[in-house]
């Protein structure tokens, strides 16, 4: 890894924390109900949508009800982006004239967006109408995110809570987060990135003639090109800020007028985490005791920078296949990597949108070296908990917290404790299941799939590559990541139906037992601290939550990693030709 | 939980008509005003008209031109895409050895190693960027096939590079297009 | 500990361990364990597996699978025998105890009448509410209250003290329990409980271990076990198509043989943990009868691991129960002997602890012989709730000592006074802790008497372990607050409760609930029933009354209420011992995957063997290793899971450093040096 490798991750990872700790003070008091500025502006417009609805934002919901609400809500909103894509071709605003998506695929990218996956099996601008992109997946894009930082907020107040029923409001939560968090952090960065050169306009797609003539694969000459327009930056803004990760275009962030610059890219990839890395911190303030929330940080950074040094040490490198041929490794892996980025933003990126579950990306996943490519398949099969979605990455490591303080806390002799609240048959219960729903997803669409004729079908890369490729995919997609290594073809009846269920169970499977045990939590009783409580603000718990994270994540996919990349690696490397 | 159905449906739509729309209209609006060219796809225009976006690459293939870097979609700007090959895939090592082979044919004078992202497709497919080297290494063969000499053409390049935003961010490059339209601008390819 | 007779020998004990070790394979019973019924499915599987192996065309060499399933079946083996090793010593001891109720009859009376007609019944037909009447060299036939009557009893067979004990009607000594004997006298008792409910038949089910519920920790312990071993159950089973598809894409090799899976699995799965779970909260009970302790639940013991407040009765627990005279202070102008005499006038028939230790005091600090007074014509005045004096009338002296305000009273009565530097004596005794009693002749009073509280030894130190493990202390005495307060920062507790009544303990410790806080106190008092039903741990001393029994939810057979730390400490121990051993299971599966994975893939995938860091011998050999040792440490942890680990008196962040270390580092660590060595014994003997 060179200096200036390194230099540009630390500045990143600087700045990040330095953004966000004010905006995580920002989050809790939204989520907390206090007036803040943004609120005095958008107040009005958010009790008239409480008064259209009929809701009234101080009726606090138990657990049963706040689960139904968010299940509600999430059901129509995928029907409807189901129905937009079945339905595209009699509705309005579909210049090109698309037909009606096939259901399969509809189903797919319906569930894919309610569960800010953005998994994408369709192709982009050829498959969906403006009035699918706009209705169904912008909005999609906000209301996903908004419910992730809704069940965190109701998780984090069971905690703050003690023998209490209920834990919120899900409409006010999700009113608030989309008003005041998620809309105005998209304005500014869209607009930014906009100054920068990102497209944002209606106006039709730019045609320009070209300063050669070329000639096309079929031997055509072709003297024009294609500049494609729309209103890109905003869509951008929304899906690095709400860990959606789905595209403008085709090929992501990778595309230059979708990230034109390095500014762009640096300002695109810390919105991939900062809103997660801020909530953590808004926990804290939640919680009332602001060192929670930075240990929880602190655990995601002790995860994060090793493998981000990993993985940019793996893209420095060149497969000595490549080198062998005549190609100078000293740039690193360029191939599907952008010059602008080089191989260290690209690396960085790559950890960050899995490490997050955003799935975006700047360059092609499924063209990094082995070990490169091992990174963000192994953060998302962590469990999308380091930094993970917004929202539902701090609930899932607050799972694993659960987890922690039960393996180690039975150790100081007492009965486990988080936070005041004491870990019992039930919390463990609940904890079990998230980690393993999406687990079992991962492990067990891969054997499905590679045992099928039709999970074959999509392969794309010969051996153990392509092995890769149904790995990752799969982890992707129970984890509610969405980025791929793309040479999959995952738009196939099986690809479609299969990933769809691992996205639906990857993400109300884990939301129903969250929200169960914030039901559970809040009705405990709190346990003051004392010298007898073991202490989950320290180093050594730090080291711990991040010790049981790797752990588990490593212990159930060791054995499919090592069919995978890592045996991949120990071929390129060449220790047995 | 049937309760939930009525402000479940309304407030989709109304948070629909917020996000979906006001949103990005407003995002226009300001781009519109502030930032018009850039939110327009950052156009090279001609006295002709629009030769091209400076964001987005173009094909080219003559000695005289500085290549760009291999595409999977041949720079198709309506389309954009990436090989997907891992290191050890044959597809790509074949590829690149071809790759090698154009050049080297190209400028029989042309020393290995040959600057990576020469021989290695972008992730888009339509970079608009090839790194100094990358240039440098095209410099012989540029200069030649326009009867220009080689520092000339390294000076251009020079003037041509971009370095890291701020020192900290990205890597150095060129921008193809403009190079090559500098280029044209000194001495008119044949 | 002293419990002679609950001392079994071990060598019975290990015989029977290991047969019931086979007994207790009926899958019935193993499903209850889901983390050992894999095993024992995975040890059934391989041996199918060996036998088609032997007959026909197996997936590997017989050898190799025989040797994997014999030592499946031995980890299967190892678990019980911990368990049932466990539940040995337990048993032994509930057959001494039930020789103790074996052939009793009972005179059951027909009314409250010594002299009532009785009949002879078995004691096995005794109901709630009857009377039996119990005369010398009988057997109580069953727990309940003495109504009339006092006797002396001999506890031993319960309590393994061999000093009798005394039992009366009324007050706080009137319970008695089935199964011992009365040695002298003769007492009728109120039968308190049904057939299959005394006492006795509860420490047998207790020690046995028939009756034990998983406790809440257990529970909790046992859902992450079972969803441990589900997520490996996946990660191994996937394995297979995922070896078919490297088998195909790559052109070589085997796909991995069921065995291996099997192996693998049975070496991911906490099989460590799993294996001795029931052991250590059997050995944990164990523990607590070893000290004397009957717990009416295992949860009560788990509760007493999460105790952060301690109520203790001053007296008997801080204190050596009564307060004794130390120091003599005459009043200005009054000859120190002259006061010493009076002292010890007034004190001669005080048959009190107090009133004795005076005598005591004048006798060997005043060089004052004892003097009988039997002959004079001396009248003793008694002490009475209502003048809270004594004292004596003696040839026209009148001798009076009590409380400051009392003689105080008296003397005004007779036109007298307590002089400003008696007052100021009192006063000074009284803020050092000490009840002082003022001595009078006549209408003067002649000085003061320091009786003081005397602090159990170790007590304070005792009291700092504690602290520093976050146990807050709290002493619960009748007396003032000034009295309280000097008696609290002399034996280190952290605060106190003056002029206890029943209610004030009672509001106290809800109050300390209500903070969220778990309360354990002692009792024995009839009106100590409110506040022992209250706290979360509730110990009963043995002597007290059968209500306060009943109201707590352990009962100390030795009646001392300093127990109620060691209760702690071994409530704790559980809960250690239980994370350290989850620990050390998961942490130990790091090394395994090394050994065999590479194993696993040999044929396929040759580049694997990168990651055989161990560098074993073969894979057949790797996989063997890691089965062997797999067994062999549940073995090795036997002692751990039936000791206990120690437990030190640390906060909970230092406890946490140093437990992670050895058992978190440790269990990764010591997987990789036993593994190897395995390896390298099997290799040498030429079994694999």
């Amino acid at each position: 890894m060179t200096a200036h490798a390194l230099l540009q991750c630390g500045v990143y990872v600087v700045v990040l924390v330095a953004l966000a700790v004010p905006l995580g003070g920002y989050c809790a008091r939204v989520l907390g109900g206090e007036a803040t500025l943004v609120q005095r502006l958008l107040g009005p417009l958010e009790r008239g949508l409480y008064r259209a609805a009929g809701v009234r934002p101080d009726d606090e919901m138990d657990w049963r009800d706040y689960t139904g609400a968010v299940l509600w809500f999430n059901l129509f909103g995928l029907l409807v982006v189901y129905g937009l894509q079945r339905l595209q071709h009699l509705l309005p605003l579909n210049p090109q004239e698309l037909g009606p998506v096939a259901p399969d695929l509809a189903f797919n990218t319906a569930v894919s967006f309610a569960s800010n996956t953005n998994w994408q099996a369709y192709g982009g601008e050829t498959t969906l109408s403006y009035l699918t992109q706009m209705v169904g997946l912008t909005t999609q894009n906000f209301v996903s995110a908004a419910t992730g930082i809704a069940v965190l907020a109701a998780l984090a107040r069971a905690f703050s809570r003690r023998r209490a029923e209920t834990i919120g409001n899900f409409w006010a939560d999700l009113v608030r987060s989309t008003l005041y968090i998620l809309l105005p952090l998209s304005l500014v960065l869209a607009v930014a990135l906009a100054a920068d050169g990102v497209v944002q306009t209606f106006a039709p797609a730019a045609e320009v003639e070209l300063m050669r003539a070329a000639t096309g694969p079929e031997g055509q000459v072709i003297t024009q090109q294609t500049i494609p327009l729309g209103p890109g930056a905003s869509q951008i803004a929304i899906k690095q800020l709400g860990t959606n990760g789905g595209g403008f275009y085709n090929i992501n962030s990778a595309h230059p007028l979708e990230n034109p610059t390095p500014l762009t890219n640096v300002l695109e990839c810390l919105a991939i985490l900062l809103i997660p890395a801020a909530l953590c911190l808004s926990f804290g303030k939640i919680v009332a005791d602001r060192r929670q929330g930075w240990a929880v940080l602190g655990a995601m950074f002790a995860i994060f920078l090793p493998l981000l040094g990993l993985c940019v040490w793996s893209e420095g490198q060149l497969a000595p296949q490549l080198v062998e041929l005549g190609v100078d490794p000293s740039a690193g892996n360029l191939e599907g990597k952008e010059v602008r980025f080089g191989a260290a933003a690209s690396a960085l990126w790559a950890t960050a949108t899995t490490a997050a579950s955003n799935g975006s990306v700047n360059a092609m996943h499924d063209s990094f070296n082995p070990l490169g490519g091992l990174v963000p398949m192994w953060l998302m099969q962590v469990g999308e908990v380091v930094f993970g979605g917004v929202g539902s990455g701090l609930y899932g490591m607050l799972v694993f917290a659960i987890l922690a303080v039960f393996l180690a806390g039975l150790m100081v002799g007492r009965t486990p404790e988080y936070l005041g609240k004491k870990i019992e048959a039930f919390e463990v219960k609940m904890a079990a299941l998230v980690i393993l729903l999406p687990s079992a997803g991962v492990l067990v669409g891969t054997a499905i799939a590679v045992a099928s004729e039709a999970g074959r079908a999509g392969i794309s890369n010969p051996g153990i590559h392509g092995f890769s490729e149904v790995l990752y995919g799969f982890s992707s997609a129970s984890n509610n990541n969405g980025s791929a290594f793309a040479g999959l073809g995952a738009n196939s009846f099986f690809y479609n139906l299969a990933l769809g269920l691992c996205m639906l169970i990857g993400r109300y499977g884990i939301i129903v037992p969250v929200l169960a045990l914030a039901g559970a939590l809040a009705r405990k009783q709190t346990v003051p601290p004392g010298p007898g409580t073991m202490p989950t603000h320290t180093p050594l718990f730090v080291f711990l939550l991040a010790a049981i994270v790797v752990l588990v994540g490593a212990l159930t996919f060791v054995p499919a990693l090592a069919l995978g990349p890592i045996v991949e690696h120990l071929q390129m490397t060449g220790a047995h030709p | 939980m049937l309760s939930a159905i009525r402000p479940a449906l309304i407030l989709l739509a109304l948070l629909t008509v917020v996000t979906g729309a006001v949103y990005p209209l407003a995002v226009t609006g300001i781009a519109d005003l502030l930032f018009h060219d850039e939110a327009h796809g950052s156009l090279v225009v001609a006295t002709a008209g629009p030769v091209g976006s400076e964001l987005v690459g173009q094909n080219f293939t003559r000695p005289g031109d500085f290549w760009s870097r291999p595409s999977a979609v041949h720079y198709d700007a309506k389309s954009s895409g990436a090989s997907n090959m891992g290191p050890l895939h044959e597809g790509l090592q074949e590829a690149v050895a071809a790759r090698i082979a154009t050049l080297q044919a190209a400028d029989p004078e042309a020393e290995l190693p040959v600057p990576a992202d020469l021989v290695l497709a972008s992730g888009s497919g339509l970079d608009p960027h090839i790194s100094p080297a990358a240039a440098r290494y095209q410099a012989r063969r540029v200069a030649r096939a326009r009867g220009l000499p080689t520092a000339e053409v390294l000076a251009l390049i020079e003037g041509h590079t971009e370095g890291r935003t701020l020192g900290i961010l990205g890597e150095p490059r060129v921008n193809v297009l403009r190079l090559n339209r500098a280029l044209e601008e000194i001495q008119p390819s044949p | 500990m002293h419990s002679p007779k609950h001392k079994p020998a071990r060598g019975p004990i290990i015989r029977r361990a290991a047969i019931e070790a086979f007994t207790k394979l009926d899958p019935r019973r193993m499903v209850r364990n889901p983390v050992m019924f894999v095993v024992e499915v995975g040890s059934v599987l391989t041996t199918i597996l060996a036998a088609q192996a032997l007959v026909g065309e197996g997936e590997a060499s017989f050898g190799f699978i025989a040797g994997v399933a014999v030592w499946l079946w031995f980890t299967v083996l190892f678990a019980n025998f911990a368990e049932a090793l466990a539940e040995g010593r337990g048993k032994a001891q509930a057959e001494s105890l039930r020789k103790a109720r074996q052939h009793v009859q009972a005179r059951r009376l027909s009314e409250r009448d010594r002299h009532a007609r009785a009949e002879q019944v078995p004691a096995a037909q005794l109901r709630r509410g009857d009377l039996v009447l119990v005369i010398a060299g009988d057997t109580i036939p069953g727990d309940g209250d003495v109504v009339e009557g006092i006797a002396s009893v001999d506890e031993s067979a319960v309590t393994g003290e061999s000093a009798p004990v005394i039992r009366e009607s009324g007050g706080d000594r009137s319970a008695v329990t089935g199964g011992t004997r009365v040695l002298s006298d003769w007492i009728i008792v109120e039968i308190r409980s049904n057939p299959g409910e005394t006492f006795l038949d509860r420490m047998i089910a207790m020690v046995e271990g028939a009756k034990r519920k998983k406790t809440p920790n257990e529970i909790a312990l046992d859902i992450l076990l079972a969803g441990l071993s589900l997520v490996f159950l996946l990660a191994c089973a996937t394995l297979y198509p995922f070896s078919l598809y490297a088998l195909e894409t790559r052109g070589q090799g085997a796909p991995v043989p069921i065995t291996v899976l099997v192996a693998l699995l049975v070496c991911l799965i906490p099989t460590t943990i799993g294996g001795l779970l029931s052991a250590i909260g059997i050995a944990g009970m164990d523990r607590l009868i070893r000290v004397n302790v009957i717990a009416t639940s295992g949860r009560a013991v788990e509760a007493a691991g999460d105790v952060d407040v301690l109520l203790l009765d001053k007296t008997g627990t801080i204190t050596i129960g009564n307060r004794q005279a130390v120091e003599l202070l005459p009043a200005a102008g009054v000859k120190v002997e002259a006061l010493a005499e009076a002292a010890q006038l007034a004190s001669l028939a005080d048959e009190t602890p107090e009133g004795r230790s005076i005598v005591v005091l004048a006798k060997e600090k005043y060089g004052l012989r004892q003097r009988e007074l039997a002959n004079t014509e001396a009248r003793f005045i008694a002490f009475t709730a209502h003048t809270r004096m004594s004292g004596v009338d003696l040839a026209g002296r009148e001798i009076r000592k009590g409380a400051a305000d009392a003689i105080g009273k008296h003397l005004k009565a007779k036109g007298g006074g307590l002089s400003p530097d008696i007052q100021a004596l009192v006063q000074t005794i009284a803020k050092s802790g000490g009840t002082p009693l003022v001595v009078a002749e006549g209408s003067r009073a002649l000085g003061v008497v320091h009786l003081k509280d005397i602090v159990k030894g170790g007590i304070r130190e005792r009291f700092a372990e504690f602290r520093r493990i976050g146990i807050e202390t709290i002493m619960i005495t009748g007396d003032n607050p000034q009295t309280a307060g000097a008696i609290a920062a002399e034996a280190g507790v952290d605060s106190f409760q003056a002029e206890a009544t029943p209610e004030t303990k009672l509001a106290l410790i809800r109050g300390k609930q209500a903070a969220g806080h778990l309360v354990a106190m002692t009792g024995d008092g009839t009106n100590d029933a409110p506040a022992l039903a209250q706290a979360d741990v509730a110990v009963a001393m043995n002597t007290g009354t059968q209500a306060a029994k009943e109201a707590g939810n352990m009962v100390d057979l030795d009646s001392d209420p300093t127990k109620l730390l060691d209760i702690v400490e071994i409530g704790k121990q559980m809960l250690m011992t239980r994370g350290a051993l989850t620990t050390f299971s998961v942490a130990n599966d790091v090394a395994k995957y090394f050994a065999i994975i590479p194993a696993a893939f040999a044929g396929t995938y040759p580049d694997l063997r990168a990651l055989d860091l161990m560098r074993l011998h073969s894979p057949q050999s790797a996989v063997l290793a890691a089965v062997i040792f797999n067994a062999i440490i549940i073995i090795l942890l036997v002692p751990i899971a039936l000791r206990g680990v120690k437990v030190r008196p640390h906060p909970a962040a230092a406890l946490l450093r140093r437990n992670l270390l050895v058992f978190g580092l440790g269990g990764l660590v010591a997987p990789f040096i036993g593994i190897k060595l395995i390896d390298l014994v099997i290799t040498t003997i030429g079994v694999a």
